[in-house]
């Protein structure tokens, strides 16, 4: 088997998660959706690391993990705030910015 | 160690790659279609720890391990304590509201995964490595040595970035509370004034037999009434309706009293 | 000395500012005030004159500068003033002739109480005019010439409760602003092809210059010049402005505005010098105005609208002449400088009567004025024996050599011009006749005059405005009036004979304009001895027809021709015909096509933007999920714009 799969297999799954993020309404779905296509980006990241044979692509996955963990963090308190002022955690309540 | 800096990958890889990466993109499909969002959030949980096994395949150990403790671990149950928080709402339904949205996503989504394949399949990515060399001393080792040499501003960086988030979301999620908490005196007044529901919400349950929170209190005229289950079961839709169970039960009490009833009377004869 | 020459124009400047800021406290002493600065403009004036006589032929000219107006790089504007032969001919008539209608008009004007301000126009019209003979550039001249604009608008229409007069001001001044456009193209045509508008270097390209650039030039000219000069198309104005007080006309007709065009032609000689089509275009234009006044004169009942039309005729001569080039340069300005005094003195003279009259003008309610006006009658006579050439007196002698030197042109040419000429002299003599015989012989129609009817349709307008249809009582005019025209007329019969004799003026002029001597194909004295034989004619017709019948008091209907020239020849109504219908006409059709085709463009545009805008509004529909979506797309858009890339 070709290692070169591995990067398709990240593609699908980023393709898949940016879809989720498309069609969920549910704001805590939509943010899991979002994490799964990090996670491609990771494995991407770290196959390249393979292919060239030297760890600065593991590096960079080990950052987005800890950019992912400061998101997910901020990401989450706004879901929570936001439930609590409209009782609805749907992204398409949040649509005032609009004529 | 040797084998990854072949060409090609061992058959046992191959095989594990197979039979998990399918795996994996099932569950990144339910965790898409999955209606109620604890599903969802276990079916990412598993494509992680399986996205934890590639690392380790691809001599990313320490991201491996790290994948399961940080992800898996901490903020997979992160997204379950808000979804507890958060509780079951409409925005589960799958249905789509926006007009034409759900086919623009499949038109973008299938568009970008296409050009995404034709662009990995366009790059020359034939030679392999491997990072025999590179994990020579250890991975843990060589990720350590690049972080604190070359990568080093952007590791103090994301530690600040780190605190900066915690802050945010402590601001973000804190409320002081600037006003007084209404009193039962000022609430029964508000209540008056909406003239909406005066009394008290009627407690669930049927007479005595049924007196879970689940079982909609009866009108006279034997329908469930919903005002008397709480919000969130009224909308994951987990009310017990008993009404007709109850009608029966009503019947076979009373037949079995007549039942009882009659003995006596015989007895009595 | 040279500082002496700012003067000239700073103390009519001075009058007219303290004048008109002054306010009333001035009224009592303002007249002075005006007449004084005038005059000093005239003594400062006389006083150049006798050091330029001092000099050398060659070294008469004085510049001044006084400071740079627009310093840019390239682009030198100053304000200077030139002096020379040229200049100080028009400086003295302008400042003297001036000083006398001052004079004049302190009498004549004594019962108008805006009197002050009538004074502080004056003054600015003087200033305005020397400004415009002084400056040594064209652009200097140009702000000379618009306030020459400015201010005749405001005199004519100084009596404005008349509507009459604020009409035939706007009329005055909205013609002067075609002829003002031909000016203003013309600086900017110098200033484009030879980089200056200075005098000197402007006169000195023009030997090197294309003769169709300098026939464009020279055409713009001619078109100000006939603006100013109210010569034919745009001589609409002058008959109207009569509506102005009489010194006013005077001061028009003699001294400023008119001749300012007869001085622009000339102190651009060289230009016309090296424009064959040009000048003929001026001879052209000047042939035809003066046969065009001469006619209209003839008509007009009206005593000041008769002069009017003659002033017009006259200014049409000097025009002629000055289009002849070299050899009719120095007659032009000398017949202006002549024509300054006697029509300075016939209207004058006409103010005078009218002074008597009553204010009426209608020349067919005088008759036999001349035993209660004795010095208005003799020293009007002597303006009309000079303007008709009376041999001797000073008409005679410019008249008649702008006639030889328009036969001395030479050819076809020179034949039609100078046969022109010769018949307006004729027609000269007959209705000057005609005004002389009407005002100041036969009987006195004056007396037991009848109300004019309102349906008669010939009565001048002017007789009815005041309505006074009492007896007159004639009579002389006060000595502050009678004074000016007694100078007027000293100088309407000898300046003539002192500048013709012995050809004193032209070798005054010749080193500032040049002069060629004509040949004509016939003798000098067949062409006096014709030019007086015409005059006699004409004398001869007029007598005829309104010496030997009685004048009937209401004008007869007349023949076609009279009945055109009443009117100007039509020149209203072919103004009205031609330029405001067709005007009409040319807007409202820019109107049509500005509402369908702009207005449908710049409509059709901003409706199908509203409408494309009212449907890309509908992208903004504030969910994130359909930005989500833009994004997404973008995103596939880039990836394959740089698969592209890779593939090229």
């Amino acid at each position: 088997m070709n290692p070169v799969n591995y990067l398709y297999l990240a593609a699908l799954l980023f393709t898949i998660g940016a879809s989720g993020v498309l069609i969920r309404r549910n704001a805590i779905v939509v943010f899991m959706c979002v994490e799964l296509m990090l996670n491609a980006c990771n494995l991407a990241l770290v196959a390249f690391s393979r292919m060239h044979g030297n760890l600065d692509g593991q590096i960079i996955a080990f950052f987005t993990m800890v950019v992912a963990a400061a998101e997910v963090v901020v990401g989450l308190a706004i879901i929570v705030s936001l439930f609590r002022s409209r009782h609805s955690a749907s992204v398409d309540d949040a649509s005032l910015m609009k004529l | 160690m040797t084998d990854l800096a072949a060409y090609t990958t061992s058959t046992g890889e191959a095989f594990q790659f197979w039979v998990l990466g399918t795996i994996a993109v099932i569950g990144a499909l339910c965790t898409v279609f999955m209606k109620k969002a604890v599903h969802s959030a276990l079916c990412l949980a598993g494509t992680m720890i399986i996205l934890a096994v590639f690392y380790l395949a691809n001599g990313a150990y320490f991201l491996g391990i790290v994948q399961v403790v940080v992800y898996t671990g901490a903020i997979m149950m992160l997204f379950l304590f808000v979804v507890m928080l958060v509780g079951v709402t409409a925005a589960d339904s799958l249905k789509e509201t926006i007009k034409g949205q759900r086919w623009l996503a499949l038109l973008c989504g299938l568009g970008f995964g296409i050009l995404l394949y034709a662009g990995i399949g366009n790059a020359s990515l034939n030679e392999f490595n491997g990072l025999g060399q590179a994990n020579a001393g250890g991975n843990v080792e060589g990720l350590a040595a690049l972080i604190f040499t070359k990568y080093v501003f952007a590791f103090e960086l994301t530690g600040a970035l780190l605190i900066t988030a915690a802050v945010g979301a402590m601001v973000l999620t804190h409320r002081e509370r600037t006003e007084r908490a209404k009193t039962q005196r000022e609430m029964a007044e508000e209540r008056v004034r909406e003239g909406k529901q005066l009394p008290p919400l009627p407690a669930p349950g049927v007479y005595a037999r049924h007196n879970a929170v689940d079982i909609a209190g009866l009108l006279p005229d034997g329908t469930a009434s919903e005002l008397t289950v709480i919000k969130t079961l009224r909308e994951r839709g987990q009310i017990r309706d008993v009404s007709n169970e109850a009608i029966n039960d009503l019947k076979a009490l009373e037949q079995r009293a007549e039942e009882r009833l009659g003995r006596e009377e015989e007895a009595t004869k | 000395m040279e500082n002496l020459i700012a003067l000239l124009v700073v103390a009519p400047l001075l009058g007219a500012a303290v004048l008109l800021c002054g306010g009333r406290r001035l009224d009592a002493v303002g007249h002075w005030i005006g007449t004084v600065l005038a005059a000093a403009s005239f003594v400062i004036g006389a006083i150049l004159f006798a050091d330029m006589l001092g000099k050398g032929a060659e070294e008469r000219e004085m510049t001044q500068h006084l400071f740079s107006w627009v310093p840019v790089e390239g682009f030198q504007a100053d304000v200077a003033f030139q002096l020379d032969q040229l200049s100080m001919t028009f400086v003295l008539l302008i400042s003297g002739v001036g000083s006398l209608i001052h004079v004049y008009s302190i009498g004549y004007m004594e019962h108008d109480e805006r009197r002050r301000r009538f004074f502080g126009y004056l003054n600015l019209f003087l200033a305005a005019m020397l400004l415009l003979v002084l400056a040594d550039n064209y652009l200097l001249l140009y702000v000379g010439w618009e306030g020459v604009g400015l201010a005749s608008y405001l005199l004519i229409g100084f009596w404005q409760h008349k509507p009459s007069a604020a009409t035939a001001a706007k009329k005055a001044f909205l013609v002067n602003r075609v002829g003002d456009m031909g000016l203003s193209i013309a600086i900017m045509l110098m200033f484009a092809w030879f980089g200056t508008f200075a005098f000197g270097p402007v006169l000195e390209a023009t030997g090197e210059t294309s003769e169709g650039k300098l026939t464009a030039i020279g055409l713009m000219l001619l078109l100000a010049a006939c603006g100013k000069s109210a010569q034919v198309p745009l001589q609409s104005w002058l008959g109207d402005a009569m509506e102005g007080p009489t010194p006013v006309s005077a001061l028009i007709h003699a001294a400023t505005m008119v001749t300012a065009g007869v001085y622009l032609i000339v102190r651009s000689g060289a230009i016309f010098n090296g424009a064959p089509d040009a000048q003929l275009a001026v001879t052209v234009v000047g042939a035809v105005t003066l046969l065009f006044g001469a006619i209209v004169g003839c008509a007009k009942d009206d005593i000041k609208k008769a002069l009017a039309g003659s002033t017009m005729s006259q200014i049409g001569y000097m025009i002629l002449a000055a289009g002849l080039g070299p050899i009719g340069y120095v007659f032009a300005i000398m017949h202006l400088v002549t024509h300054g005094f006697f029509k300075a003195g016939l209207f004058l003279g006409a103010g005078s009567v009218m002074h008597g009259m009553n204010d009426e003008v209608d020349m067919r309610k005088y008759g036999g004025l001349r035993k209660y006006m004795p010095v208005t009658f003799v020293t009007f006579g002597l303006g009309y024996l000079a303007i008709i050439g009376f041999p001797g007196l000073s008409g005679f002698f410019s008249k008649d050599k702008i006639i030889e030197a328009a036969f001395a042109k030479g050819g076809t040419e020179g034949w039609i011009l100078g046969g022109v000429a010769l018949l307006g002299a004729a027609i000269t003599a007959y209705y000057m006749t005609r005004v002389m015989l009407m005002t100041f012989f036969g009987e006195e129609r004056w007396r037991h005059a009848p109300t004019p009817s309102p349906a008669e349709p010939s009565v001048e307008p002017a007789a009815e405005t005041h309505g006074e249809h009492a007896e007159p009582h004639p009579h002389e005019s006060p000595s502050s009036m009678t004074i000016p025209m007694i100078v007027l007329a000293f100088g309407s019969v000898f300046a003539g004979a002192f500048f013709g004799i012995g050809d004193r003026f032209i070798h005054w002029l010749e080193p500032v304009t040049g002069h060629a001597h004509g040949h004509p194909p016939v003798s000098a004295l067949t062409v006096t001895l014709s030019t007086v034989a015409v005059m006699v004619i004409g004398v001869g017709l007029a007598y005829a027809q309104y010496g030997r019948r009685p004048v009937p008091v209401v004008a007869p209907r007349g023949s076609l021709l009279t009945r055109a020239a009443r009117r100007d020849l039509l020149q209203d109504d072919f103004n009205h015909v031609v330029l405001v219908r067709g005007g009409e006409h040319l807007t409202r059709s820019l109107v049509y096509v500005d509402h369908t085709l702009v207005d449908g463009v710049v409509n059709g545009t901003a409706a199908s933007m509203g409408g494309l805008s009212g449907r890309l509004r509908r992208l903004q529909n504030g969910f994130a999920r359909s930005y989500a979506v833009s994004m997404f797309g973008g995103a596939a858009v880039l990836i394959a714009a740089t698969l592209l890339m890779r593939a090229v």
